[in-house]
């Protein structure tokens, strides 16, 4: 409607200043990438994060502290940067080749490559890593950095955005523990105590961990006596143990927006964007095509590795591959009975689509067993499926798109899209979870705030004016549709299965003869 | 194939059209002269503050009426003419219909005050009313002041939305608190305070004498009429009420009251013609319902009833208990069953009141002083269930169960600090001193 950005919506002094004083902790990460050769690294490193992460404090008390509580949405479709202007556009190209140095040319920000000190933007972080675990930074080292440090600074933006709605705010203080401690010093502190273990951020689980399972991931563990079996039967647990439990009671959202670092990272620093998901029909039907068939290749990719090295030392394990083949169809095949058997009518025609993913996956596995070598699956070399993994799903899809496209696709693209982890999680969380999104009676408005703020796409309002409740699997359960809604219509729980789903034509307010008459039928 | 005609494309003329789609396989029309598809009119508010963009409050994508074949007409009906069926359009063509609903809505009211069509004046109700004040007010530089007169739901969302681009408002209110035609003492005051915090200059007891013009014939100021100050503005949002949107029906031989004539069928008093919304008037009003209610929900449930006997199952409109919501500024407003305000409240009627010492919580309830029945609620930045409340009031439950049931109608978020305990500790407390 109006073109011209509204200005009495322009940021008051003190963010201004705030924004300088971020922007020159930027500057400094832009000097060193360019090879400046600081005399005291440490000093620098400090005053580069100091000032990024005092400018946000800044920046977000006088955004929020000097305003009443409330919702804080103003001006979100204005703003060039939340609405996909162009500074929006700015970002996401800055961000996209930002990840693709990252993952494709780490030399270019500067690590030593055969032995070699580092050089340029990593260099920088030296001092920090030889404070944290006495090795010479990496250029994952300055990633984990960089992005603990949004998710803490920006995960203290948000909670003072949401300074009335303590269930905003304690996921967001245990997302930001998690990444503080989970993913980021407790693995340095790990490398420390035994420098033979693996890298493993014990939160992160299969299959968004998608290198648990690696040759070199499992022989680390192995070689490391209990300490190493321990963390590996975690690993195990968390995937058939814990992960079905705490998504029965809570749903997904316990680890998609309580947990989970790319969760974190998108609530947190992602929040700004979360506008920006595409609710058309369209968008749905796509995220359930690429979103599954991600999945169905990071299993056969998973089985596929662990088979091959299985073959190579043969009978000295009880693990054999005949063993491992049989009992991951064996596992496959039970989850589809049961599925199948008890949740049925509740699938429909989708069902069908059940059916047809679980007998690609028996099939690409059967077809591996009984073609395969030692050396060869899939008539491909061994390890070409987990590379091309690697670099498709776990570096373009995750890091390039998921992340860099923020200020395009919205914050949530890749845990939309594209995570095998939420697919596993949404399939329970639509058929084995106490978790819905009750809708309160027949208060809705249709204004559509919820489905404008849901940052995985779903057409929140949709449900919402017919009154019935939002049973999603795709759900992270982040809470925002139920604060922006003004007329309290959405709350976020965990009741009985019983009546979860409980689409009706005619909303609760109306006459009751005619309610019953129309919704029994 | 019988072709149902749907003047007007709000909530209530599209929940009938996809009823009477899902019932049956009628040609259905909508024709709206506002806009090319549907959108929830109570959004509009959330455009000008930026939370979203118009194609976000369409409820239903663009492919969704083909699809489900409802005809959309962009056009105004100048006239209907009953006994050929004929719809007269302004733009000169004509449509015929075997069955008419009319479901135009409503349009701001106005009072005569001198200067009320000058430019700048505006209501806030229509798409055009949000884009005339785009025009007049984008910015605290264009628009240095703006004047809202009429203290009701539509004026605090326009002070709101004002306020949300640092435009200072004067809100002009009729009554001596904020919607206490509707709000009991307590909660009026409550939200005065809450306006005041927003930094809105609210004026109560105050009325507008006229708006005055500058050589352009655009607004310059307003006169209060009690003090006769001047107060020089750009922009004056005229927001006393709505009334029915039906001028075009003079002269149809359609019956008129202030707004359609409608039974508790919805019928007019001319066969196959009906009406619902806003701007449809009962004959006699339903319990203790306003003959008109222009509210959307009931707009919805009309559509929902007449939808059943346009397909041949002829049902009364026989809404439920009453529930209505709203927000002001950052308070959430729910209210479930009947809670009066002074005025007009009936004698037997008495109230229990809480107030979170935050000032920004509190509940109402009402019961009847001789039997102690629950009559029903206000409740104020906490939320609660309305089909707890709605059996609650099926089942005629007293007061006291109401009281210390309360934790099973809460509808917070999870982690919110709950205050059933207190309400329940300042109710023994009240009892004991009476």
């Amino acid at each position: 409607m109006s073109l011209a950005k509204p200005d009495a919506l322009d940021i008051t002094t003190k963010q201004k200043v705030a924004l300088a004083i971020g922007v020159i902790g930027l500057f400094i990460f832009t000097l060193a990438l360019f090879n400046t050769n600081f005399p005291n690294k440490g000093l620098f490193l400090t005053l580069s994060l100091g000032s990024i992460i005092g400018g946000i404090i800044i920046y977000s008390r006088e955004a929020y502290l000097t305003k009443l509580e409330g919702i804080k949405n103003d001006g979100v479709w204005f703003k060039s940067i939340s609405s996909r202007g162009i500074l929006g556009w700015i970002l996401g190209v800055i961000l996209t080749s930002f990840y693709i140095v990252l993952y494709f040319f780490p030399k270019y920000l500067g690590l030593g490559t055969d032995g070699e000190a580092n050089t340029g933007l990593i260099s920088l972080f030296d001092p920090l890593s030889h404070l944290l675990s006495g090795r010479d930074a990496s250029q994952w080292f300055v990633y984990g950095t960089l992005y603990t440090v949004a998710i803490l600074a920006f995960g203290y933006k948000f909670i003072l955005k949401y300074r009335h709605n303590r269930y905003q705010q304690l996921r967001t203080v245990s997302v930001m523990f998690f990444q503080l401690g989970f993913a980021f010093l407790i693995p340095e502190f790990m490398y420390v105590m035994n420098n033979d273990l693996p890298y493993y951020d014990l939160k992160s689980i299969w299959p968004l961990n998608y290198y648990i399972f690696d040759e070199w991931s499992v022989n680390g563990f192995l070689s490391n006596g209990n300490i190493g079996i321990a963390l590996l039967l975690f690993g195990i647990i968390s995937i058939f143990v814990i992960t079905p439990i705490l998504t029965y009671k809570y749903g997904k959202r316990w680890y998609c927006s309580w947990v989970c670092g790319c969760g974190g990272l998108a609530e947190t620093a992602g929040d700004s964007f979360r506008q920006l998901s595409s609710k058309k029909m369209s968008a749905w039907k796509l995220e359930r095509w690429l979103i599954h068939t991600v999945l169905v290749f990071s299993i056969v990719m998973t089985v596929a590795m662990i088979y091959t090295y299985l073959g190579y030392d043969k009978n000295d394990f009880w693990l054999t591959r005949d063993v491992f083949i049989v009992s991951v169809i064996g596992f496959l095949t039970l989850v589809f009975a049961t599925v199948m058997i008890f949740k049925r009518h509740e699938l429909g025609k989708d069902a069908k689509y059940g059916a047809i993913g679980y007998f690609i996956v028996i099939i690409l596995l059967l077809v591996m067993h009984f073609t395969g070598t030692t050396d060869h699956l899939f008539y491909i070399k061994a390890g070409a499926l987990r590379s091309a993994y690697g670099i498709y799903i776990g570096s373009i899809f995750s890091g390039v798109i998921g992340t860099g496209f923020y200020p395009i696709l919205g914050n949530r693209s890749w845990c939309r899209f594209g995570c095998p982890m939420a697919a596993i999680l949404g399939f329970q969380q639509r058929l084995f979870s106490k978790f819905r999104i009750t809708t309160n009676g027949g208060q809705c408005i249709s204004c559509g705030n919820c489905s404008n703020s849901c940052e995985m796409g779903i057409d929140v309002r949709a449900y919402a004016q017919k009154g019935e409740n939002i049973v999603r699997s795709s759900c992270v359960g982040c809470g925002v549709c139920s604060a922006v809604c003004p007329r309290g219509v959405l709350k976020l729980e965990n009741d009985s299965m019983e009546g979860r789903i409980n689409p009706t034509e005619i909303l609760l307010g109306n006459d009751v003869d005619l309610m019953d008459f129309v919704n029994q039928k | 194939m019988e072709h149902i005609v749907i003047i007007g494309n709000g909530i209530s003329g599209v929940t009938l059209a996809r009823h009477v789609r899902k019932l049956s396989d009628k040609r259905i029309t909508i024709i709206s002269g506002e806009t090319d598809f549907f959108f929830s009119r109570t959004a509009l508010m959330y455009i000008y503050m930026g939370h979203m963009k118009f194609e976000h409050t369409q409820p239903y994508e663009n492919w969704f009426w083909e699809k489900n074949r409802i005809e959309l007409k962009k056009g105004f009906v100048s006239k209907v003419e009953t006994e050929t069926k004929t719809l007269h359009f302004k733009e000169g063509d004509t449509l015929q219909y075997d069955k008419l609903i009319i479901a135009t809505g409503s349009k701001p009211n106005k009072f005569g005050w001198p200067g009320q069509d000058l430019e700048g004046t505006l209501g806030m109700y229509h798409k055009q009313d949000l884009e005339k004040l785009e025009k007049y007010a984008p910015n605290k530089d264009v628009c240095k002041r703006a004047v809202i007169v009429g203290g009701g739901l539509i004026g605090i969302e326009l002070a709101e939305m004002l306020n949300s681009r640092s435009i200072p408002v004067t809100f002009l209110v009729r009554e001596d608190s904020f919607w206490n035609g509707v709000l009991p003492q307590g909660e009026s005051e409550m939200i005065n305070r809450h306006i005041k915090n927003h930094h809105i200059d609210l004026r109560l007891s105050t009325n507008l004498r006229a708006i005055n013009s500058d050589e352009n014939g655009k607004v310059k100021s307003v006169i209060i009429e009690e003090t006769g100050e001047e107060l020089e503005c750009n922009v004056v949002g005229l927001t006393a009420g709505v009334a029915p949107n039906i001028d075009f029906l003079k002269d149809s031989g359609i019956e008129i009251g202030r707004g359609v004539k409608v039974n508790r069928f919805l019928e007019t008093n001319i066969p196959d013609i009906y009406s619902i919304g806003d701007c449809a008037e009962q004959h006699e009003a339903i319990g203790n319902r306003r003959p008109i209610e222009a509210v959307w929900y009931t707009g919805r449930m009309m559509g929902e009833t007449l939808a059943q006997t346009i397909c041949g199952n002829r049902i009364a409109y026989k809404p439920g208990h009453w529930f209505n919501s709203a927000k002001f500024l950052d308070i959430e407003y729910q209210t479930y069953g009947w809670v009066f305000a002074e005025r007009g409240r009936p004698e037997h009627e008495v109230h229990f009141h809480w107030k979170h010492e935050d000032d920004t919580k509190c509940i109402t309830i009402a019961y009847d002083k001789n039997t102690n029945e629950f009559l029903g609620i206000n409740n104020f930045g906490i939320r609660m269930r309305h089909e707890v409340f709605d059996r609650w009031l099926t089942e005629k439950r007293d007061l006291d169960y109401v009281i210390n049931h309360l934790p099973e109608a809460n509808f917070d978020p999870e982690f919110y600090s709950k205050f059933e305990k207190d309400i329940l500790k300042a109710y023994n407390n009240q009892l004991q001193t009476v």
